[in-house]
């Protein structure tokens, strides 16, 4: 389980304004304090201390940069695919797409499953939200959304409501009202306001509040009843492409990936950015956590996915090869986390087994980009969106000679 | 991949970095050794030199990448897609056929990554030049393109023809082959480049913004290693292994596949369906962790019974109350404080929660300026006091064990007497309307589930 071996003060009497905040634990010349995260944004922004440059800012996060990497080295830890060698390995996975999900007009950019296990949301390039009742493939909401590109959508835990944003900069909240009549944008709700576009968005343990991450380099989380900015998260270089929340028993950190290359974790409540890992070699697209919350799994421009460990602070596996040249847009892990399904820019989903680091399937079928993939809540199949307008559910198919006849007759979707 | 094309220090960032994987590739398919065997190819008349055929391309990735052939054929297919390849039969047909049809690499001149985005000004030298050199050649579109950019780039237009007739005679005065290649070369780029307005191609988006960048003092915390954790990996996957459809199926059978809708009914969460027996998979689950107990709502009931035997029940409920308080509304943060500590903290409370002085006084304190967090410390005295006492002492107990005994294990699905029929697709009542009906009965607004991830249902 994710227990928090790090010892950090997060909460108490701030070393600058002695005030009992949530406290952020800073370096400032090699001695640690806590600063409340008012304090410390007051001096980053006030501009530098007496006798510090950027130069020696920089020099001096490079060598605390050196000296992390040194004391991870000398761990020693064993690779993760030798301690799997003795595990069978698993055969071939033959995957079957079960539904297909027509009705975009064009580019799918991001779904989520509801927690009923059958529904889901999506939304695409035209400014289209569509809700699915994905068993059945009917669709149940629509809404338009003011503006294109729609890259973020999220489905909340109650099942009541999405919440979706994209080049409008902002993430807005729908009530699912089941009065057919009733225009769904009206009762829309503005939540978050950022200062570009809107890259992901997630609900926390319930309706009330929303994780967003932006093109302006910044997370934040936001209560939506009133709009309000509760904290917001500051430490990528560039635009932060992807979010996801722990699954622990705490409930209070998150993992970001942007296009400096890193992935970020975060302390919801101080704002702080507790551990940071950079090994990839291009944009990260996409982060999830292993369902375990020890660990979680990147997809990234430069054709590889790679599972970072939280305790040993670093990398222990790649998921690559040689004919896989283009990036993985998205990835997810089935419900025991043997499997990482991950869709790449060559219009493939490619299946890994997490321990060995095989691959132990492709998948074809679409005819262009995979944007988005998501294993359903209860693991029974998982959902693809495509630059080519459409969403497929696929699921396991355990072959035999007699379900390969049912495969056929159940294949008229 | 975004649409900012400018870097934080305002240096343009590459673009595409697949395209660099995919150069390498092409330069070692022409490695003299260990690449493809190019031999002569003969073009009506005249013969094309270091050809190869769409067979030896798919072979050779097949044998390098050890790959199928469906996949091979896949990622051959990228090459000619963005030029690295092209064909010499049907030129403006840019797909890989496994067989004998030939094929040339493009020189590097024309790669994507040297000569992007392409330039209109070289693209009117070279309609200009196909007109010149026969009229009638231009087709639909480079017709329409030729027009267009006439009127775009008017004021050099003397220069476009006269370029246009210079690069002709220059390349009359090559050898016939030499002349027929770089015709061909020349072409493929400008195909992959300037292609037919269809809706296959997506075009890449260049738009520039500006990203605000801010520094923080980046921080590094001294961890405990631990090493060795990988077999944890192992554990958890073999453990959670039977409750992963995708990796051993369900019973009695995977909806999406049966159509049947067995299994959700079975392990409903929602307040609709009263579930009289669960599945073993299903209480097994619960003594996976004390998380996966509080997750399920079923588990989470059965437990608060054992807790209520104990007369330790106001654990769970003050560990749900702090819950609320957490992941609710902001504006109600300070009248759910005052409610718990009425009902849990206040000396002489009805439902009184054991915790130990520091945090107590810590809370009281906390409690004089409420916020979201207030009631993070005592939350989780609590938490660990029910997972390290009350939890294995309730896996233990009379209670889960004879219901663990009683759990059903599903039959998996009869095959359909008629396999010709497809089952019917029940539709299911939406959850918006699920709760709307528990809001009117005055329940809470949010599931009552803890994880964060819905991947853990």
């Amino acid at each position: 389980m994710c227990d928090q071996t790090f010892l950090a003060i997060t909460f108490g009497p701030c070393d600058n304004c002695s005030q009992n905040k949530p406290l952020m634990n800073i370096y400032l010349k090699n001695e640690p304090i806590n600063y409340c995260s008012l304090c410390v944004e007051l001096m980053a922004c006030q501009g530098l201390a007496k006798g510090e440059t950027t130069n020696t800012l920089k020099a001096e996060s490079e060598s605390l940069k050196a000296k992390l990497e040194e004391e991870r080295a000398k761990l020693h830890d064993v690779e993760l695919h030798q301690v799997a060698e003795k595990i069978d390995a698993l055969g071939q996975f033959v995957m079957k797409t079960r539904r297909t999900l027509k009705g975009h007009g064009n580019k799918v950019l991001c779904m989520d499953w509801c927690r009923d296990k059958r529904r889901i949301v999506s939304s695409s390039q035209d400014g289209k939200v569509i809700v699915w009742d994905a068993y059945t493939t009917n669709k149940e909401h629509a809404v338009t959304m003011p503006c294109t590109w729609v890259m973020a959508c999220a489905y909340a835990p109650s099942g009541c409501a999405v919440a979706c944003g994209g080049l409008d900069n902002k993430c807005s909240v729908y009530p699912l009202s089941l009065d057919k009549n009733e225009n769904l944008a009206a009762k829309k709700k503005s939540v978050a306001m950022h200062t570009n576009y809107l890259s992901s968005c997630s609900f926390t343990n319930s309706d009330m509040q929303i994780l967003t991450s932006s093109g302006d380099g910044t997370c934040a989380l936001w209560d939506v009843e009133s709009g309000q900015l509760l904290q917001s998260f500051h430490g990528h270089s560039a635009d932060v492409l992807s979010l996801d929340l722990a699954p622990s028993e705490t409930g209070n950190t998150f993992v970001s990936g942007g296009c400096d290359k890193k992935a970020n974790v975060w302390d919801m409540r101080s704002g702080q950015n507790v551990q940071s890992f950079e090994t990839h070699e291009s944009d990260i697209n996409n982060v999830k956590y292993y369902p375990s919350g020890d660990a979680f799994a990147t997809g990234s421009d430069d054709a590889t996915c790679r599972l970072y460990d939280l305790r040993a602070d670093r990398e222990v596996a790649i998921y690559s090869k040689d004919s896989i040249i283009f990036g993985a847009s998205s990835v997810d892990f089935s419900l025991s986390g043997r499997l990482l399904f991950a869709g790449y820019n060559d219009y493939t989903i490619n299946v890994w087994d997490v321990l060995k680091g095989t691959r132990v399937a492709i998948l074809f079928g679409h005819e262009n980009r995979v944007s988005t993939v998501r294993v359903s809540p209860d693991g029974t199949a998982f959902c693809s969106g495509s630059w080519d307008n459409t969403l497929r559910v696929s699921a396991y198919l355990r072959s035999s000679g007699e379900s390969e006849l049912r495969n056929i007759l159940y294949n008229t979707v | 991949m975004t649409i900012n094309t400018l870097s934080q220090d305002g240096v343009q960032r590459q673009q595409m970095p697949c395209l660099t994987k995919m150069e390498r590739m092409i330069i070692s398919m022409q490695d003299p050794d260990m690449g493809i065997k190019l031999r002569n190819q003969r073009l009506l008349i005249t013969v094309i030199p270091h050809a190869m055929t769409g067979l030896d391309i798919v072979e050779w990735l097949i044998k390098k990448c050890s790959i199928s052939d469906e996949e091979a054929l896949h990622v051959g297919q990228l090459f000619v897609k963005y030029g690295y390849i092209y064909p010499l039969k049907e030129p403006r047909n840019l797909i890989l056929k496994a067989d004998d049809s030939s094929y040339r690499f493009q020189t590097p001149y024309y790669w994507m990554s040297t000569r992007w985005p392409a330039s209109e000004l070289d693209y009117a030298i070279y309609l200009a030049k196909k007109n010149i050199r026969k009229q009638g050649e231009l087709i639909e579109y480079e017709k329409e393109c030729y027009n267009a950019l006439h009127k775009r780039i008017n004021h050099t237009w003397d220069f476009v023809v006269m370029q246009a007739r210079e690069q002709l005679r220059a390349s009359k005065q090559r050898r016939k082959g030499d002349r027929i290649v770089l015709e061909c070369q020349e072409q493929a780029y400008w195909l992959v480049n300037r292609p037919p307005v269809s809706p296959e191609h997506y075009k890449l988006t260049t738009l520039t913004k500006n990203t605000i960048a801010m520094l923080t003092p980046w921080c590094s915390l001294k961890y405990i290693g631990v090493s060795n954790l990988n077999g944890s990996y192992v554990k958890y996957c073999e453990q959670y292994q039977p409750h992963d459809p995708i990796m051993q199926g369900c019973l009695p059978s995977n909806p999406w596949i049966t159509d049947d809708i067995m299994f959700w009914n079975m392990n409903s969460e929602t307040y609709m369906f009263i579930v009289a027996l669960p599945t073993k998979l299903r209480v097994e689950r619960w003594s996976f962790s004390f998380m996966e107990l509080l997750n399920d709502q079923m588990g989470r009931k059965e437990f608060l019974t054992y807790l209520e035997k104990e007369f330790s029940a106001e654990n769970l409920c003050f560990w749900q109350a702090c819950e609320d308080v957490r992941h609710g509304e902001t504006a109600k943060i300070p009248e759910k404080v005052d409610e718990v500590y009425k009902q849990f903290l206040a000396p002489g409370a009805s439902r009184w929660v054991n915790i130990d002085s520091k945090t107590m006084e810590k809370t009281l304190e906390g409690l004089k300026r409420p916020h979201r967090f207030v009631l993070d410390d005592a939350q989780m005295h609590i938490y660990f006091l029910m997972k390290k006492d009350s939890y294995p002492r309730y896996l233990k107990s009379e209670l889960y064990k004879n219901l663990l005994a009683r759990a059903i294990v599903p039959q998996e699905t009869k095959k359909s007497v008629f396999p010709f029929m497809r089952r019917q697709r029940h539709s299911s009542p939406s959850p918006a309307l699920a709760t709307q009906t528990a809001e009117d009965d005055g329940k809470a607004k949010y599931s009552n589930s803890n994880s964060g991830t819905a991947s853990r249902l």
